[in-house]
């Protein structure tokens, strides 16, 4: 899923100050299962914004709302009926839901109230780590299923590096080295001398170097 | 030959050769290079200049390497993968072999974390393997990475690290078969203070013949006091500094802990003489360049050939 984490609340409070009525917009997808910007997080950041401002005697007006989707025109289509009546709108959405938003109401500011952070995983109650950059062109057959590109800091196709140390990257001590874990789960499978296939040179297109990325599907044309 | 560099000539002959490096300054100061080298001069048969090495800003490895070309001596182009993409690499390279540098070293290169610009975005658009393969393809098919003929390929000497002491110890043969693959012609090794897993290492790249398809230098970086042996060993990633090492320097008087130092440097030449495969020493003096005539006269490994009696027909056969 699509992780991300809320902005401090000052940054939050700088970028709606300036308004008198905001639409708080949640969504019910990845950032709700990440605790970030569900239904829960949009209530609290509401009642917080709004205590904020009563105590500063500048009341702030919140409509509060959580779409199933906010990266889907559909329901960001919802909008419609709230989005006259508010000045601006405070997106919990990923950069997707964000963006989506500003494409849809072209003449209303929108603000993130998130930091959208990395294609992840949960690796135990509250804590969810780096997996996927969505490169375009998987390689995690080769590499026993584990991301060299994601999880190597040094994105390395052929590892590991040097710096490799008691199984932990040299970057960070809290952080597995990809290639440890490629070998060990290589060896599990039977599959060591996999290892000694090089793997080539990126073609660096299928993950943005030719430019944003789109996915075309005739078959679900309309 | 593949081609025309001194480093290549010396391993072929089969005398031990000795290659040392020159950081280059952080500044734009070229006398700062020169002052350095200059020390080298006549002691070595190479000298790595490195590509802002620890993520440090120093002045490019190219720039300083043409300096050093300029002052007569055999500069190795030293490039990390970390700074520039394959675009920038190729150019460097045609740039480098047109003024005549002839030999470099492929890197991965120490992660920005590690230096003075943490922020800085890593490149990392191929790795140090990958590098390798795109040097040989260069040299030997006449063609860029992206395919198309070079007008005039550079014909470089192709070598690249190999840490024995980093984990898992257990794929550390199997990666340096990767770079014999992707076509290294000579290996500097990471500074070696522990000699038993250096030749258990070793052991495993004999039984799979690398040694005699890769040139291994061994990587020697005297120590100047027991805080540095303490630093090598506590903060420095993948090395590996016995505890016996650690207290031997501790053990005499802090103003002997340089000749100590220096001590353990020569035992461990001495020793790694007799390791079959290892085919030259890398020699490390880290601000420290002023001691490698000293190290080189009482390591038994001087004087250095010369070009004169590096001619085909002085080119001996096996070991000194």
């Amino acid at each position: 899923m699509i992780t991300a984490e809320r902005k401090p609340m000052e940054e939050l409070i700088q970028c709606v100050k300036p308004y008198r009525s905001i639409l708080l917009a949640g969504c019910n997808e990845c950032v709700t299962v990440c605790a970030a910007g569900g239904r829960k997080e949009v209530g609290v950041l509401a009642s917080a914004l709004k205590m904020h401002f009563m105590k500063a005697g500048q009341p702030l007006e919140i409509q509060e709302i959580t779409l199933e989707r906010q990266c889907d025109p559909e329901y960001v289509e919802q909008l419609v009926s709230n989005i006259d009546q508010v000045d601006a709108v405070l997106s919990m959405a990923c950069g997707c839901g964000v963006q989506e938003i500003a494409r849809r109401f072209h003449d209303k500011p929108v603000f993130p109230a998130l930091n959208t952070k990395f294609m992840g995983a949960s690796e135990r109650q509250g804590v969810w780590a780096e997996r996927c950059h969505g490169c375009g062109d998987c390689v995690l057959g080769s590499t026993g299923g584990i991301c060299p590109v994601a999880r190597c800091s040094k994105q390395l196709f052929n590892g590991p590096c040097g710096g490799s140390t008691n199984g932990k990257c040299e970057v960070d001590p809290n952080v597995d080295c990809a290639w440890q874990l490629i070998w060990d789960r290589l060896k599990a499978l039977g599959l060591t001398e996999r290892y000694e296939e090089n793997l080539p040179a990126k073609d660096w297109r299928s993950a943005g170097g030719a430019g944003p990325r789109r996915i075309i599907r005739e078959d679900l044309a309309l | 030959m593949k081609t025309e560099s001194t480093l290549e000539k010396i391993l072929a002959s089969g005398d031990l050769a000795v290659t040392s490096e020159c950081g280059p300054p952080r500044g734009a100061l070229p006398q700062k290079v020169r002052e350095k080298a200059e020390m080298l001069r006549g002691y070595v048969d190479g000298v790595n200049v490195t590509d802002n090495q620890t993520a440090m800003v120093r002045m490019s490895s190219l720039a300083a390497c043409i300096l050093l070309k300029q002052m007569g001596l055999n500069p190795i182009l030293q490039m990390v993968t970390r700074d520039r993409n394959r675009l920038a690499m190729q150019s460097d390279i045609l740039g480098a072999y047109a003024h005549g540098i002839d030999t470099m070293l492929c890197l991965s290169g120490d992660h920005p974390h590690f230096g003075d610009h943490p922020m800085a975005a890593s490149v990392h658009d191929i790795d140090s393997i990958q590098l390798i393969q795109m040097v040989k393809d260069m040299r030997d098919e006449g063609l860029f990475q992206g395919g198309e003929k070079i007008d005039g390929p550079p014909k470089m000497f192709i070598g690249a690290a190999a840490n024995p002491f980093a984990d898992p110890f257990e794929l550390r043969v199997a990666r340096l078969a990767k770079k014999v693959k992707a076509g290294v012609d000579f290996i500097q090794t990471q500074c070696i203070y522990n000699l038993d897993k250096f030749e258990k290492w070793m052991e495993g790249v004999r039984d799979r013949g690398l040694h005699e398809q890769v040139h291994i230098m061994a990587g020697i970086t005297p120590m100047k006091s027991v805080g540095m042996a303490r630093y090598m060993k506590n903060k420095v990633p993948g090395m590996d500094v016995p505890d016996e090492l650690v207290k031997r320097m501790g053990g005499v008087p802090k103003d002997k802990q340089a000749d100590e130092g220096i001590k353990i440097c020569l035992e461990t030449i001495e020793r790694l003489k007799g390791v079959e495969g290892v085919r030259g020493f890398h020699l490390m003096a880290i601000e420290w360049e002023h001691k490698v005539p000293e190290i080189m006269e009482r390591a038994g490994l001087l004087p250095r050939p010369t070009s004169e009696n590096l001619g085909a027909e002085n080119v001996r056969g096996g070991k000194p």
